[in-house]
């Protein structure tokens, strides 16, 4: 496919604006760019055709299986689409005056409510824009909370070794050492080393709960009382709530705080990387820590004057504007942010509008669907691949297939590739760290019996292909656009950008 | 009402019976009975797709959408081409996840790639990622980038956005790093107290262009007095303002981050935004987040995949750059379109027009009495007004529609972009004359 700069013939140009209406004032020399920026110049036809060639070579999960593990890629409801794209919600300005924006606080209030409900929790802020930022947000939570008792020596924060890595880098980027505690036999935390580990310079604990390798751990009540009595908190890393929501919380299951990702549990679109949406819930004695803008912080406190950091107090009315010194402590009391306003805010509207959809009744029952499909998945693969751990899972299971390699020279990446030219998405792929040749399927609720019956035959012919005629699966895809691309090339000598001839 | 499973009771008990269990119940065996919920959430019962449209449409009714907008302060309101709405609601781009499997998303990354390149070609920089979050954490981001062993001090001009200003408060306070405020005199950060403050624990400099007052900072002079003292530049631009202004590479800057939201993204409360990254070739591998690399297949086709992977959380974890993994990839594509069908004379002509009008009206609100810039520097659209009567003011051109610039440290700062005709920024004149009684 061609570049969109190689498309480009100079002076072409969509008709957009209308000639400017008012006296022209022209940047000072001195402040002008040099040569303009080369983007392309292209007409509204070439832009449209350009984009739609793109797309035929983008799969999503509305165009097809797409059990990508760990990720939980459902059906995205084009109603979610329709509600977001409501002029009353993308027409409104973030720092618009409160009586005109009551709508917008309606959906955030009332999206909070319900995943409070669905999480235990009794606090929730949208501020974070994805998972990983939903989990530096809920980490500092714990930092502050430590910092608000003067607790000083508590540096560590406790990780599974199945867990995301997500977690240990969001653990280092709060300033905390990071302690990997093993799984035992079963794939759950192995208590003995919790207890090993945790002691007075424990800060939390970071867990998925079901775990990233499907299982629900069954010690969930202990793990978090032993952190407790430690004196750490518990954070709830939500990338695995599909399995469990409104069948059981994780603030019943002992954690103080968690983060939950919209774009996955609730069924908004991945977008091809973002935007998500990463909700950060937590219990009371919590709540004074959680993020908020600073400019619309000072509009509340300021009666709808905001107030710049060039200026730590406001002026009264009709006294003249003085800048003050700047300091440290003109921070104090603001509380912390992550980003500016108030999060993807339309990602919150799809998440609200699934909600309104599913209720009461259908949460559990999505969450039910997801676990009996990924079982049911399992079952029908078991006697080819075989899964990590042989018991009943959660959302989605393991493939072990270092024995598979031995007996036939077919790696995970290999079997991943060829599942691609039966026009699946393949699943995740070495992970959770702790499987070796690993193969991670979720088929989430949203496929029927029939599309699993599928899977499981595509799966199974790959098994036999493998064992009867390997060679063809070493160089598979062979239907795609390109065959496997050269990574290494790719990272020794880096080619990041399109260059002008 | 639905849940989206395409399935009929008697296939779940087929199913159930599949997998050798009687209830659904036992599908959750490992869930110990105390927690296991024993009575239904309390939120309303599910309702049908026409009930659910019904009653978020309500919301959004309570909503004002005014028919012009002369607020900005991060968040602009610019025209959006037509096409810039219809190419990212294409399924096959907004429902795939992160281009992990390369062989089928060429299309994707290549739409990263694109964009990469784009930014680059706007900030003068070597090297993009695909995307951060907002244009606050890509600042946050950036100082982070920046620091050492020895330099753990970043230091950013009071006259930068305040969202920006506490986004980069909180991730240093995550890191142990101290974040110092440089202050402004006359709406432009102070370059005296800028060269004192410059100490050898300075790790970064954090700049806005043009700057929260909007007022054109002096970049080359700041970040030749921050080159000197060994510690790096980091700049935020806003994107539009960069079709036809300095960039930050000729400016000296390090590293080059922004809001992606003036590049076609509607207001929206807020977000969805992107932030851009780009910085010089030397500190590429110091980039966080995905990055898009061309290279080729077996057969010597050309392909682009996600590359320079050893900086990121799944392979390093606690030692990765970031913990960033999602970032805002179809943003990234809306501005990408955005760029694209505007060019680089349309988005000049927007730059040039917002420009013009800011000009206009802050000519006009000046010519009443009682009304005059805090700032006497050059700006690029927004200015600030010191004026009597601001909640007066704002509410009366609210009731025409139109929302008034921010009320802000006692002035009101406001914003013009070429949406908005020179029709209303006379009414808005003569609202104001109004309600000042001249």
């Amino acid at each position: 496919m061609k570049l969109i700069f190689d498309k480009s013939v100079p002076g072409l140009s969509c008709s957009l604006l209308p000639p400017c209406d008012v006296e022209s004032t022209e940047l000072p020399e001195e402040m002008k760019r040099k040569d303009p920026p080369a983007l392309p110049e292209l007409s509204e036809t070439d832009v449209s055709r350009h984009y739609s060639e793109l797309s035929h070579h983008a799969y999503g999960v509305n165009c097809g299986f797409y059990p990508l593990g760990s990720c939980t890629m459902k059906y995205n409801p084009r109603i979610d689409e329709e509600m977001a794209a409501l002029k009353g919600f993308t027409g409104v300005h973030p720092l618009a005056p409160a009586d005109t924006v009551k709508g917008c606080r309606e959906v955030l209030d009332t999206a909070g409510k319900y995943l409070c409900e669905i999480t235990g929790m009794s606090d929730m802020t949208f501020q974070p824009a994805a998972g990983a930022h939903g989990e530096f947000t809920g980490v500092l939570l714990i930092k502050q909370y430590h910092d608000s008792r003067g607790d000083s020596k508590r540096k560590k924060i406790i990780v599974p070794d199945s867990a995301h890595g997500t977690n240990p880098a969001t653990a280092a980027m709060c300033g905390f050492e990071v302690v990997n505690v093993s799984s035992d036999a079963d794939g759950c935390v192995d208590l003995e080393a919790l207890k090993a580990v945790l002691g007075e310079d424990t800060a939390g604990l970071m867990l998925t709960n079901p775990n990233t390798l499907g299982l629900f751990d069954e010690n969930i009540l202990e793990i978090t009382r032993l952190v407790h009595e430690a004196g750490g908190l518990c954070y709830y890393d939500g990338a695995n709530l599909n399995a469990v929501m409104g069948v059981v919380r994780p603030g019943d299951m002992g954690f103080d705080c968690i983060h939950l990702n919209l774009h996955k549990t609730f069924a908004t679109p991945h977008g091809g990387g973002g935007p998500g949406a990463g909700a950060v819930g937590c219990k009371h004695f919590l709540k004074e820590f959680l993020p908020e803008s600073a400019l619309l912080g000072s509009m509340e406190k300021g009666d709808g004057m905001a107030a710049s950091y060039a200026s730590a107090v406001l002026p009264a009315q009709g006294e003249p504007f003085a800048e003050p010194e700047p300091s440290p402590d003109n921070a104090e009391g603001i509380p912390f942010q992550v980003r500016s306003f108030s999060g993807n805010f339309l990602v919150v509207v799809r998440a609200l509008t699934y909600m309104m959809t599913l209720g009461k009744e259908g949460i559990p029952e999505a969450a039910r669907s997801a676990v009996l499909n990924a079982n049911y998945l399992m079952r029908k693969i078991k006697g080819t691949f075989e899964p990590a751990y042989d018991r009943i899972c959660m959302h989605e299971f393991v493939l072990d297939l270092s024995e598979f390699k031995k007996e036939t020279g077919i790696s995970a990446l290999d079997a991943a590739k060829t599942l691609i030219d039966y026009g699946m998405h393949p699943p995740t792929m070495y992970f959770p760290l702790i499987v070796h040749e690993a193969l991670m399927l979720e088929p989430t609720e949203t496929e029927g019996k029939e599309m699993l019956d599928w899977a499981a035959g595509v799966f199974r012919d790959v098994w036999q292909r493998a064992h009867e005629n390997p060679d063809e699966l070493h160089s598979s895809p062979h239907g795609t656009q390109i065959g496997r691309p050269d990574e290494v090339q790719a990272a020794r000598n880096p080619v990041l950008r399109w260059q002008k001839a | 009402m639905g849940s989206y499973v395409p399935q009929t009771e008697a296939q779940r008990q087929e199913m159930l019976a599949a997998v050798g269990l009687k209830s659904y119940r036992e599908l959750y065996r490992d869930v110990p009975e105390e927690m296991y919920l024993d009575h239904p959430l309390q939120i309303p019962s599910g309702m049908s797709e026409m009930e659910v449209g019904r009653a978020v449409s309500a919301m959004a009714e309570k909503n004002t959408v005014f028919k012009a907008v002369l607020r900005g302060a991060g968040a602009y309101d610019h025209y959006i081409p037509s096409i810039v709405k219809y190419v990212p609601s294409k399924e096959e781009f907004m429902t795939a996840y992160t281009p992990y499997q390369a062989e089928i998303n060429q299309g994707i990354l290549q739409s990263i790639f694109e964009y990469q390149t784009m930014i680059c070609e706007l900030t003068g920089m070597d090297v993009s990622n695909a995307s951060v979050y907002d244009g606050a954490s890509a600042m946050a981001e950036a100082a982070a980038m920046c620091r050492d062993r020895k330099r753990q001090v970043t230091l950013i001009s009071a006259a930068v956005h305040p969202d920006v200003i506490n986004t980069v408060r909180t991730y240093c306070y995550g890191r142990g790093d101290e974040m110092r405020i440089v202050p402004v005199k006359n709406g432009k950060t102070d370059p005296d107290a800028l060269k004192e403050m410059l100490t050898e624990d300075v790790s970064s400099f954090c700049l806005q262009q043009p700057n929260f007052f909007g007022q054109f900072e002096d970049a080359e002079k700041l970040c030749a007095m921050v080159h000197e003292s060994g510690a790096m530049a980091v700049m935020s631009c806003n994107p539009i303002a960069l079709a036809i202004l300095k960039t930050p590479r000729e400016c000296g800057a390090d590293i080059a981050v922004g809001e992606c939201q003036p590049l076609g993204m509607p207001l929206s409360f807020g977000g969805p935004y992107a932030g851009y990254m780009a910085c010089i070739s030397k500190y590429m591998r110091r980039l966080p987040g995905r990055i898009v690399g061309q290279t080729e297949d077996a057969e010597g086709r050309k392909a682009y995949v996600l590359t320079l992977q050893a900086r990121e959380q799944h392979i390093r974890r606690e030692k990765a750059t970031s913990n960033i993994c999602s970032n805002e990839a179809l943003c990234a594509l809306t501005a990408s379109v955005y760029m694209a069908s505007m060019g680089p004379s349309g988005m000049a002509e927007a730059a040039r027009q917002s420009m013009s009008k800011a000009h206009y009206l802050a000519a006009e609100l000046c010519g009443i009495p009682g009304v005059s810039l805090r700032y006497t520097g050059t700006y690029f659209h927004e200015f600030l007004t010191e004026m009597p009567k601001i909640p007066e003011v704002l509410s009366a051109l609210e009731k025409k529609g139109i929302l008034g610039g921010l009320p802000l440290d006692g002035g009101v700062l406001w914003c013009v972009t070429e949406k908005v005709p020179k029709e209303v920024l006379d009414e808005t004149t003569a609202c104001v004359k109004e309600v000042l009684g001249k």
